[in-house]
């Protein structure tokens, strides 16, 4: 509804997000009052009902949390039970749980950036109806997808909700033989991640600048995924034990996820922009190559360059992989054995979107007393809704549309992952 | 179906749920735009900003009814399709997130939650087909890309889909698996669940773990034995039923039977 002093904008769901939210925009006689993201896709307790479970069941729980980033969860998962049962997992085995984190990037980001956030630059509702015009581009984003499934599908038994990873390594490791044909496709579709990075790196995008502190895993020897410490833009470097201490949730009444803070009150930014900035000397050489080759660089704070940093991780995850499995040796065991003990664990690990933080009180049996889980989109809303903020002020002379556009686009910027926060986008600007 | 010559309008929905079903059509990248090019997609808002109003064809439904807002969501989903398939395990048996059904949901939501009283959501995760009438349940957590293939390619050429009923081993002896159960003392639930991933997890070196949820005959107590003689006791056999269609017939019994108090183990 629409009259001189009152403009409200509703959009009934936003698309091309993983599940289910709302935003609403208050606008007062032509200012910007406040922007909310109403998260209201229904809680499903998972928290709750860990409690009493087995310290072997929660790779296959927190699988469920998340269709698109099932792999992340396992690997927070193990490594916080092995941390509360004093196990360290190492060698081959640690490098297979990288290769199937490779494979998670690769689908996840890849289906992001050819599917949910390349039809906004381009102008189109989604892929599929961006085929109509590109298709063979669309064609080789599934070929890159598919080989980023393949890894997860052969080292973990399916893409979605993988069966093969336990607490301590895998119930079955891939011979070399098995590995082939994945080395083969990844080798195939190196050429389409690097045409990846120069076809968004293309895109136009609006020149915008934001100050939010990165926070991501760091480790001195690789671009960290699995293991290492907490970091940050503004110095801070902390063991993940310490997590809680410097990060804290907060409830709020518009939405069902759980808004995350730093201990200070202010906002801070997980995911690929943060991972880049921090790790962005440990990325693979080409990788780095062709992030200069476009003009993006570890300074860069333009949340709307989210997608060529993507495509950059894609081209890093498809080296990584590579490598991986050139230098594969099968280890003797599956997994090492983990005998419980009463504790408490924490892992971390770098999902697509984002830090993604776990932690298990255990019983002497290694029944779970207690389970946390910080997900990545949680943690971001709030420089999420900042964004936002700042766009929709900068662009209040916008028609609706326009405006509705511009602030669907922003909120893609993050590949906001709502189940997985708890989560549904219904856009309403009010200007009453 | 539709006006001659017009192609089949697709809806997919998302009700509680990991989204892992949907993507499950996203994720078979050979076949994607084969099957965009053969139905009009009216609704699905993992994939496209675009929507075309009802009624739809064809409407696939993941996810399950955990509050009050999508006891009536379903009913105008079901007003506006003309045939609807549920996807996976929350759609056919409430889910993980069924789990509550077990347990006093309050108690869940102060564990989650700081302020309860923000939370508007239902004691009970139900299925789909407790709500409305469903033409055909797929089950899975996730479905099996290859069954949601052979369903669509089934509808589209006006032929009944071939989906089995029978267990898992069924597929494990296709598959030319050593028994893990037998072989290796290693639990599996593979003789009362339903068949359809092609048994992963024994191939896999693992047992099932029951993700497609029982089978047509599904009989856990005859299992129980068996399960018992490799280690299994009362409560983890009830714990290893209760997962992600706990609240499934007769899982949901065969489980209670072994924890008369919420799914957890005594003290």
């Amino acid at each position: 509804m629409s009259d001189d002093t009152t403009r409200t904008i509703k959009v009934e769901a936003l698309a091309r997000v993983e599940g289910e939210g709302a935003m609403h925009v208050e606008i007062r006689d032509g200012a910007l009052v406040g922007v909310e993201l109403q998260i209201y896709e229904p809680p499903r307790f998972f928290e709750a009902f860990l409690r009493g479970r087995r310290h072997t069941e929660p790779p296959d729980i927190t699988a469920r949390i998340c269709g698109i980033c099932p792999v992340a969860y396992q690997m927070s998962a193990c490594e916080a039970i092995e941390d509360a049962c004093g196990v360290v997992v190492d060698g081959p085995l640690r490098a297979l749980r990288r290769l199937l984190y490779c494979g998670e990037w690769i689908e996840s980001h890849t289906l992001h950036v050819y599917m949910l956030h390349a039809p906004d630059f381009l102008g189109y509702h989604g892929a599929i109806e961006m085929a109509a015009d590109h298709r063979e581009r669309v064609e080789q984003g599934l070929a890159l997808k598919k080989v980023g499934n393949q890894i997860v599908e052969v080292l973990g038994g399916r893409a979605i909700h993988p069966l093969n990873v336990r607490v301590g390594g895998f119930y079955r490791v891939p011979t070399r033989r098995e590995l082939q044909p994945v080395l083969d496709g990844l080798l195939r579709v190196r050429e389409i991640a690097e045409g990846t990075v120069r076809w968004v790196g293309a895109f136009d995008m609006p020149d915008l600048t934001y100050d939010h502190e990165l926070v991501a895993l760091s480790r001195p020897d690789e671009y960290a995924v699995v293991g290492g410490n907490v970091v940050s833009s503004s110095g801070l470097d902390i063991p993940v034990s310490a997590f809680l201490d410097e990060f804290a949730e907060e409830h709020v009444a518009r939405s069902n996820a759980l808004h995350a803070y730093r201990s200070d009150g202010t906002r801070y930014l997980v995911g690929p922009m943060a991972r880049f900035a921090l790790g962005y000397d440990r990325l693979s050489e080409s990788a780095r190559a062709a992030a200069v080759e476009v003009g993006v660089g570890p300074d860069d704070r333009n949340p709307f360059r989210s997608i060529v940093v993507r495509a950059v991780e894609v081209l890093h995850a498809v080296d990584e992989a590579i490598g991986l499995i050139e230098a594969y040796e099968p280890p003797d065991q599956p997994a090492v054995p983990v005998e419980p003990r009463a504790g408490v664990g924490h892992g971390v690990s770098e999902a697509p979107r984002g830090l993604l933080y776990h932690r298990y009180t255990l019983d002497d049996e290694g029944f779970i007393t207690d389970a946390v889980i910080v997900p990545p989109t949680s943690q971001n809303q709030p420089s999420i809704e900042a964004d936002l903020f700042r766009l929709v002020e900068q662009n209040l002379d916008l028609d609706d549309d326009a405006l509705r556009h511009v602030c669907e686009q922003s909120i893609r910027n993050h590949d906001p992952c709502i189940s997985c926060a708890t989560h549904f986008l219904d856009l309403t600007v009010d200007r009453g | 179906m539709t006006a001659p010559g017009a192609k089949p309008r697709l809806a997919v929905w998302k009700f509680s749920s990991c989204d892992g079903c949907q993507l499950t059509l996203l994720d078979r990248e050979d076949e994607l735009l084969a099957v965009a090019d053969a139905v009009d997609i009216g609704y699905f808002l993992e994939a496209t900003s675009a929507q075309v109003e009802g009624p739809y064809d064809v409407s696939l439904v993941e996810g399950s009814i955990t509050t009050p807002h999508d006891v009536e969501r379903i009913q105008e989903v079901r007003a506006a399709s003309k045939v609807l398939i549920t996807i996976g395990a929350c759609a056919t048996a409430g889910g993980i997130q069924g789990l509550r059904n077990f347990a006093d949901v309050d108690e869940f939501v102060s564990v989650v939650y700081a302020s309860p009283s923000f939370i508007d959501t239902l004691a009970t995760s139900t299925a789909i087909a407790d709500h409305v009438p469903v033409d055909l349940e797929l089950r899975g957590c996730p479905i099996d890309g290859r069954q949601l293939l052979e369903v669509v390619g089934a509808l589209l050429a006006g032929r009944k889909p071939v989906v089995s009923g029978q267990s898992v081993c069924v597929e494990c002896k296709a598959a030319g698996n050593v028994c893990v159960l037998v072989a290796h003392g290693t639990p599996c639930l593979g003789p009362v669940t339903h068949a359809g991933c092609g048994a992963l997890c024994p191939s896999y070196h693992r047992g099932c773990y029951g993700c497609f949820g029982p089978s047509e005959s599904s009989m856990p107590e005859s299992l129980a034995p068996a399960l018992a003689a490799v280690g299994m006791d009362e409560s983890d056999q009830g714990r290893f039923l209760r997962t992600f269609n706990a609240w499934a017939e007769p899982f949901r019994s065969a489980s209670t039977v072994r924890l008369p108090d919420p799914h957890r183990r005594q003290p």
